[in-house]
């Protein structure tokens, strides 16, 4: 059962792990790191590793889509937030209790608990019978056909964004 | 241990630790560009769910991808929105921490 470590399976089997590892790397350093710079390259390093796992899950599509949406846009435009408005943590992490840490920990390891535990123990339907292989060409056929509706509502979203987003960082430029 | 890419399991828990990750930043965060980062987390560990659910056990295994998509692309409005409520409330307040803005707190 167990693949010898340098079989193909035993190598890709050592990949997925050093994949995990770099996720909880990356997710350590989002939340806990001083920095709000530091924890963006954090949240950058967790997307690669996620990235890795959804090509594991045999879609290497959206594991692109993972690196060019999360690790190239929204980062960047995180790192740009931060370059703007200059959040100063260190001062306010002073002025917090300690008892404040320790009931955050509380609550995302309860939550982590909870979940990890129902997926553990939860008895899941058996599996069906694929109708298709998942491919990019059948991800592009479901798109428009079966989804297009919420596909022309994200795109209405997503134009709604911009322009929101457009106005509320113009508000006030007008009166310097 | 070198087999765990072939469980449902194994997905399910790192998607709930990420999930558990985003709770806690979310909680302990004094400031609102440290919230948004992990509310990213909170959505990339649903993406992963969504992910493994659709490979493992999902007729359709397009499904699960597709709606990943969606996710994404809500995820990026949300940051542009984000970043844009940030800069509006630090022109307003020279500040972005969660302990200046308690104008509402009545």
């Amino acid at each position: 059962m167990n693949p010898s470590l340098f079989s193909p399976e035993g190598l890709a089997g050592l990949i997925f792990l050093i994949l995990i590892a770099v996720t909880m790397f990356g997710a350590v350093v989002a939340t806990c790191s001083k920095r709000l710079i530091r924890s963006v390259t954090g949240l950058a390093i967790c997307f690669v590793g996620v990235a890795g796992l959804y090509y594991f899950l045999n879609s290497p599509f959206v594991a692109m889509m993972q690196l060019l949406i999360y690790v190239g846009a929204v980062c960047v435009t995180l790192a740009f937030a931060i370059m703007l408005a200059e959040p100063n943590e260190a001062k306010v992490a002073r002025k917090i209790t300690g008892l404040s840490g320790g009931l955050a920990a509380l609550c995302g390891g309860a939550m982590a608990y909870a979940l990890g535990y129902a997926a553990v123990h939860g008895e899941w339907m058996a599996a069906a019978t694929k109708i298709n292989d998942g491919s990019v060409k059948t991800i592009g056929v479901n798109l428009l056909t079966q989804y297009s509706m919420v596909f022309e509502l994200v795109s209405i979203v997503l134009l709604v964004a911009i322009i929101g987003s457009l106005v509320l960082a113009r508000q006030g430029r007008d009166e310097e | 241990m070198l087999m765990l890419s072939s469980q449902l399991n194994t997905y399910l828990v790192i998607g709930a630790i990420l999930f558990g990750f985003g709770v806690f930043g979310l909680v302990r965060r004094p400031s609102l560009i440290g919230m948004l980062i992990a509310a990213e987390l909170v959505l990339c560990g649903a993406s992963i769910n969504f992910m493994a659910f659709s490979h493992f056990l999902a007729p359709d295994p397009t499904t699960g991808q597709i709606i990943t998509l969606f996710i994404m692309a809500i995820a990026a409005a949300e940051a542009a929105i984000a970043m844009s409520i940030v800069i509006a409330v630090y022109r307003n307040y020279k500040s972005i921490e969660t302990e200046d803005l308690v104008e509402l707190n009545g």
